[in-house]
């Protein structure tokens, strides 16, 4: 097992090399020419301009000369600078990071916490009509464009009946709490600005919900066919047969047992949370990192959407790894090559 | 590289009937039906476009006119030529590309089946959704170049599964049979070896057609696949987005990529079972 770890940890590092320099092929072999995207066709067409541009931008050195530069830029954490903003990208990545942070850790929760009550039910009443409920919502969750149920869904809560407030983090009369963690609902709340709080709150609902909803379909599946799994064994015979009342037994006997292999698919979900955050942002104008990877595709920042490549397939890794990890640890059983 | 323990997307527990797999064909049965005939007919007529833009459901107009008048459904039903035969493209390449490199890389092993298998790990380092967007906006806005992005991301999954089922079945006694019979390696591979590993690969293909629906429907949402006036069912959600006050513009083309996600999900899952007994 040690050794398992140990190897993979080991290969992180030519992974990463190997994740920079497709980075790096994605980023300068680019059809047209780059600097079409920086420049105006007036600058273009004036050959002074395109010189400084290039030196400006690196761009007379050698293949092989920028990537050496790259790799070595990347390990001091430089991602480059955008065309679009004109900053450092690892700068804007920063300053979004929160936004996108407090959105992804909400829809976790709910996604988890919801997929674990809906999943315990499930089995609880297993083919009546809450376990054919659970199942059609379950495959809701995998099936739809979050991008169409977001809409709807504003449409439907936002617009026709008025519960919650449209897109954003944050009512454009209100000001943003002073910065400590960066997500609005934890410093409104540590600022004591309580309507701050209830404000940001609601704006995290929709996007919450509609984010968690993939995740709440895979915890709920799986929770389900553990919990099925789990209840037929002695120690849950042996717990009813000492008294131990239906809930008890469901929550405190079957559901931590059943834990142990849904615990290891929050990394699973984490995939989907990337897409599904990239998707959602956009749809409810959210200013986090998913629609700046977004406005950099569409206005082919290749720098920007370079540098987002990377820290998500940083994430992505790490989160990989985690996974592994907690899925040894939570299951002694599995033995590893 | 190392193996990560395998994961698997619990089944939704669809298995109990076929009626789920019938709905599902019968879902997929319209679309592909959609998509080889609607361009024979009678496309709504382009008068007085302007005099009924912006006009919800309707008798007239079923899903509503977008704002520039057209017919969403009549665009809806259009969008199936575009994103059924993509689908089926980029699954049908990926899956060849891939199944292929994953054989050889199994099967010869050597220096070149270590690179590919390299090569397969830092692919599939990268989130999906983020390495199809730096791959498309690298070659450029267009369905085309979109396409050829989801296969950049796809093919590496094949890769491992066929990898995995080719180092299995070459161990196998009938192989060891046919090579001391004096077949050749790659009469071996492609006569012996491969006709053994193709379920799999044909489960997942399967499962793979929504997902595929799904996230070409994304980038052309970004504005990286089809652009406008394309009746892309993603590139029409993204003008609907822009104002979500007329919400019958998106309404359509999104219920469109659900219900046959949907339907290939219902497909796939019912596929698995019945081909790999391994499920409950």
């Amino acid at each position: 097992m040690t050794h398992y770890l140990l190897r993979r940890l080991l290969a992180m590092p030519l992974l990463l090399l190997g994740v920079a320099t497709m980075a790096f092929l994605l980023g300068n072999f680019v059809k047209g020419d780059p600097l079409a995207s920086i420049l105006n066709d007036r600058q273009m067409a004036n050959p002074e301009a395109v010189a400084a541009a290039k030196a400006r931008w690196g761009l007379e050195r050698s293949i092989p000369e920028r990537y050496v530069i790259y790799v070595g830029n990347l390990l001091e954490g430089d991602l480059g600078v955008s065309f679009r903003t004109k900053r450092p990208v690892m700068r804007d990545l920063l300053d979004r990071l929160p936004a996108t942070l407090e959105l992804v850790i909400s829809a976790m929760l709910f996604g988890t916490l919801a997929g674990m009550a809906i999943g315990v039910l499930a089995a609880h009443f297993r083919n009546g009509p809450v376990d054919h409920g659970a199942r059609i919502v379950a495959l809701i969750g995998s099936s739809v464009p979050v991008f169409w149920s977001g809409l709807i869904a504003l449409y439907v809560f936002s617009v026709q009946l008025s519960w919650l407030p449209g897109p954003g983090r944050l009512a454009p009369a209100l000001k943003p709490p002073e910065t400590v963690t960066g997500f609005y609902t934890v410093d409104a709340l540590l600022a004591g600005e309580w309507g701050t709080f209830a404000n940001a709150l609601s704006h995290l609902v929709l996007p919450t919900v509609m984010l968690g909803w993939a995740v709440l379909g895979i915890i709920s599946r799986m929770i389900r066919a553990s919990m099925l799994d789990v209840m037929q064994q002695d120690f849950i015979t042996t717990a009813r047969a000492k008294g131990a009342g239906t809930l008890r037994l469901l929550l405190r006997h079957a559901l931590r047992n059943a834990m142990v292999p849904a615990l290891t698919i929050i990394g699973f979900s984490f995939a989907y949370l990337i897409t599904g955050a990239i998707l959602t942002e956009t749809v409810f104008s959210w200013p986090g990192i998913g629609s700046y990877a977004v406005d950099a595709a569409r206005s082919l920042d290749h720098p920007a959407i370079i540098g987002v490549t990377i820290v998500g397939a940083l994430a992505f890794l790490l989160a990989n790894l985690l996974t592994d990890i907690a899925y040894v640890f939570a299951n002694p059983r599995i033995r590893l090559e | 590289m190392i193996a990560s323990p395998r994961l698997r997307i619990p089944t939704f527990g669809l298995s109990g009937g076929t009626l789920p797999v019938a709905l599902g064909l019968l879902v997929i049965a319209f679309w592909v039906i959609a998509a080889a005939t609607v361009q024979f007919w009678p496309l709504d007529p382009p008068l007085d476009m302007v005099a009924r833009r912006l006009q919800p459901p309707s008798a007239e107009h079923w899903l509503g006119t977008d704002a520039l008048g057209r017919d969403v459904l009549s665009r809806t039903l259009h969008g199936a030529r575009f994103s059924i035969p993509i689908a089926v493209l980029v699954v049908v390449a990926a899956a060849l590309i891939g199944s292929l490199l994953g054989a050889l890389s199994g099967f010869f092993g050597g220096i070149l089946g270590a690179a590919v298998m390299r090569l397969v790990d830092v692919t599939l380092a990268f989130p999906p959704i983020l390495l199809a967007m730096a791959v498309a906006a690298s070659l450029g806005p267009g369905l085309e170049n979109a396409a050829i992005a989801m296969v950049v991301v796809w093919w590496p999954l094949y890769a491992r599964l066929m990898r995995a089922q080719v180092l299995e079945v070459r161990e196998r006694e009938h192989v060891e049979a046919a090579v001391a019979a004096g077949a050749g390696p790659f009469r071996t591979l492609f006569v012996h070896v491969l006709p053994l590993c193709w379920t799999p690969v044909m489960v997942n293909a399967t499962m793979d057609f929504g997902q595929v629906v799904l996230l070409a429907a994304s980038l052309s949402f970004i504005g990286l696949g089809a652009t406008p006036p394309t009746p892309e069912w993603g590139a029409m959600i993204s003008d609907g987005a822009r104002s979500f006050y007329h919400w019958w513009i998106a309404f359509g083309p999104g219920l469109a990529i659900f219900v046959v996600v949907l339907g290939f999900n219902f497909v796939g899952d019912g596929l698995r079972d019945l081909l790999d007994p391994r499920t409950d």
